[in-house]
């Protein structure tokens, strides 16, 4: 009985996002960004240009830079060439030290909206020509997932994850964020489950389990790789036996980088996953 | 200055034994590795570590052998250990009660020949002996199990209700995370450790820079040091937290779920606010803290006395609910004789009668400047004690927040300048052994730098050390209580299989 008059203390916590912004995920620090180095707001992020080629001695001034900033990342998540900086979040982990050295070049971004439908998709500033790809993987995922829209089961699979990941799945049952009000619910058998969501660095003792949940699973069924780890294996990519994340494991859908991904971050994947952001949500994400 | 007095002895094969039985008379067996060395020959190592100094015995093996004495008999939480390094090195321990396949595949081990053909079919353990009889079966929990847990997989044996033996088998999420760090370079190392077990990043982080600290002879500020505690016991209690939360899942106690995994939120939220990650990744880096916490002294305790006023009454209300309380009481219980005999740590020991808590013992970093009292250990051992311990120790969690952030205040009130957070750090060769205490109990770097490169780190995570007991805590209980019992021992199974 003490519960049910503990349990209407402090009011409504739960966050209003999709509906409105949350405040918090506004703070967060989500992505690496590379920011507009010729400080022209206007564009936004674009190509950026490393180096002003009308000086002398300027292309391999290009060169020693592009391979400073390349060396900066502790995973290889920087790319450089002469014309463009790229970030992969892919295989960012975040841990700043890019933002730190060169804050000129690269930001932290309290996105929360991370999540991409293809591996090329999480490169920024985007690979060029991915705007029909984008449309085509939307179409498709759009069609595969027509009958889930109501109610969706989720089933996750740990290979081979820290752990981390695994507290912000679960965070979602909590009051903040209680996705069962959405409609979205953890399974725990697999003959249940529409998502799987799967995190770790693709330990290779898990591979027979994993394949063995994902053909449990009925169709159709959707795969989200949750964390850097889960796509590239993040800084594990110099481990023995190799991992190299979870795409060589199972066919996967939906890419959700970060180390961990906020609590936040893994509902919007949900959402992208089954067609339930809003419209207008997504084209804003896409325009950046 | 070193934190920890460190003594290193090398001795023959054939005094090995009997000089670790008699450091671990006056200590306590901490953790055995074994290793490779550039000349080809095996070496084992044995970390016994007591109230002042961290003993560390080490023998080598003649080229081509690969059997030594086992120390199992004598010291049954050394049975864990030499499995592992059967598993690593192919190495024997003569006279060890089962070398099973632990931490490797065993069609692996079957493959590399350190598995008869008779036993390579998937079968763990037999530590404890085989159960064997009429209505016996087997129930697998896992690798996939039902809710968001790591993978692992116990085996339960039963034949009805009770539940006479288990069997763990934690390889199925190996990354190989010792492979790992010699292939990092010494400042890459911290963001590894902090990965290695992914809870328990700042304990990690710690551990690895204040080796490297001790190695170089060099403190870090001491603002960076209270920094540390902060964002240690913030983690600390988050760990805490999330072990009562689980046990109010398994209880079905809906409301005080809800409530506790918000107050679990909250901190979360306010170490992402003082660090800029959920998980206080990035902020730990050799020398210090690479940036000022983001809130200040003041607006440090004024959080916390926000969250704390929610989360201790309801924790209050929690512990005298009799219905909640029933499933916690005797279970899982781990006698006082049987912790100290396996060398028990963190929470679970001091659930079962021990002082040890090196946050007290052997204080480090920021806990020197600060009063820390060894509270006083439960004796009962059971799933209730642990959850007590685990309660009073939020409770210190937040004491010695108040009194971190009370140090830093009279440091310099508006130090906001980064550079009075890190000094300069220069790399030096050396072995090392590091102890932080995590939330789960001891946790151990051992270090070895060698032309300023990283060329051996091995980790000792608590969870690894205590994860041996867990089919001990298996006394008369039933099917319905392993989730309370799981849920008690609070382990981080990545860290359980490296």
């Amino acid at each position: 009985m003490p519960w049910i008059t503990r349990g209407l203390r402090n009011g409504i916590v739960t966050t209003r996002y999709p509906r409105r912004r949350d405040g918090y995920g506004e703070g967060f620090r989500g992505a690496v960004v590379v920011k507009g180095y010729l400080s022209d707001q206007a564009s936004g992020i674009s190509s950026v240009p490393i180096a002003d080629r009308s000086e002398p001695g300027s292309l391999q001034a290009e060169h020693r830079l592009a391979r400073q900033l390349e060396l900066l990342c502790p995973t290889n998540a920087i790319r450089a060439d002469s014309d463009v900086v790229r970030v992969d979040r892919g295989s960012c982990i975040l841990c700043g030290r890019c933002v730190a050295e060169r804050g000129d070049i690269f930001a932290f971004d309290p996105s929360i909206e991370v999540a991409a439908l293809s591996r090329s998709l999480l490169f920024v500033p985007e690979l060029t020509d991915l705007e029909h790809e984008r449309e085509h993987l939307r179409e498709q995922l759009g069609k595969k997932v027509y009958s889930l829209r109501r109610s969706i089961y989720v089933r996750h699979i740990d290979l081979g994850s820290d752990g981390a990941e695994e507290w912000e799945i679960a965070a979602l049952n909590n009051p903040v964020y209680d996705i069962a009000r959405l409609g979205i619910f953890f399974t725990a058998s697999p003959r249940h489950a529409d998502i799987l969501l799967a995190t770790g660095v693709g330990a290779s003792n898990m591979v027979d389990p994993a394949l063995r949940t994902f053909e449990a699973m009925a169709e159709p069924k959707i795969v989200i790789a949750l964390g850097t780890d889960a796509i590239s294996a993040g800084i594990f990519q110099r481990s023995d036996p190799a991992a190299n994340g979870i795409a060589s494991i199972l066919p996967i859908d939906l890419w959700v980088p970060g180390s961990p991904p906020s609590p936040l971050s893994i509902r919007s994947a949900i959402f992208l996953a089954v067609d339930l952001l809003p419209k207008a949500k997504v084209k804003e994400k896409e325009r950046r | 200055m070193s934190d920890d007095r460190l003594t290193i002895s090398t001795v023959s094969l054939a005094n090995f034994k009997q000089r670790v039985l008699l450091a671990a008379s006056n200590g306590r067996f901490a953790a055995m590795t074994a290793y490779r060395n550039d000349d080809q020959m095996f070496y084992i190592e044995v970390v016994v570590s007591s109230r002042s100094e961290i003993n560390l015995i080490r023998a080598s093996l003649e080229l081509n052998q690969k059997n030594y004495p086992s120390l199992s008999p004598q010291i049954p939480a050394a049975i864990w250990y030499e499995r592992e390094i059967h598993d690593t090195y192919g190495l024997i321990a003569d006279g060890h009660p089962e070398l099973s396949p632990l931490v490797s595949r065993p069609t692996e081990c079957f493959k590399l020949g350190r598995l008869d053909k008779n036993d390579a079919d998937i079968r763990g353990s037999k530590v404890m002996g085989n159960v064997r009889g009429e209505g016996v079966f087997s129930i697998p929990y896992g690798p996939v199990r039902s809710g968001v847990f790591e993978s692992i997989e116990y085996r339960v044996y039963s034949f009805g209700e009770d539940i006479p033996l288990v069997e763990i088998r934690p390889y199925y999420k190996r990354r190989g995370v010792a492979s790992c760090f010699e292939k990092m370079t010494v400042e890459d190392g911290v963001i590894l450790a902090e990965r290695v077990e992914g809870t328990l990043s700042v304990a990690h982080a710690t551990a690895y820079c204040q080796g490297l600290e001790q190695l170089s002879s060099t403190r870090p500020p001491k603002i960076a040091e209270l920094g540390r505690v902060i964002l240690a016991e913030l983690e600390r209690i988050a760990n805490h937290l999330d072990t009562m939360v689980r046990h109010t899942e398994a209880a079905g106690q809906a409301i005080a779920y809800a409530r506790l995994s918000f107050s679990k939120e909250r901190i979360m939220r306010l170490r992402s606010l003082l660090s800029g990650s959920r998980f206080s990744r990035g902020i730990v880096v050799p020398g210090g803290l690479n940036a000022p916490l983001a809130l200040s002294p003041m607006a440090i305790i004024t959080a916390i006395t926000d969250i704390e006023n929610i989360m201790l009454s309801d924790i209050e209300a929690l512990m005298t609910t009799p219905s909640f309380l029933d499933r916690l009481r005797n279970t899982g219980k781990i006698t006082v004789a049987e912790a100290a005999k396996t060398g028990a740590i963190g929470p679970i020991a001091r659930a079962s009668g021990s002082y040890e808590d090196i946050r007290g013992t052997r204080p480090y970093g920021g806990y020197r400047y600060l009063g820390f009292n060894l509270a006083p250990p439960m004796y009962q051992g059971d799933a209730l004690a642990r959850a007590l311990v685990r309660i009073e120790e939020i409770r210190q969690s937040l004491h010695l927040i108040r009194q971190a952030a009370d140090e830093i205040a009279e440091i310099n009130p508006a130090s906001l300048n980064p550079e009075s957070w890190r000094c300069n750090l220069e790399i030096k060769d050396g072995l090392v052994v590091s102890s932080v205490e995590s939330p789960q109990g001891e946790l151990l770097y051992h270090l070895e730098v060698s032309n300023k490169k990283l060329k051996r780190v091995w980790v000792r995570c608590a969870s690894f050390h205590n994860m041996a007991l867990f089919p001990t805590a298996f006394k008369g209980d039933i099917l319905t209580d392993f989730a309370f019992i799981e849920a008690s021992f609070g382990l981080c199974i990545a860290g359980v299989a490296g």
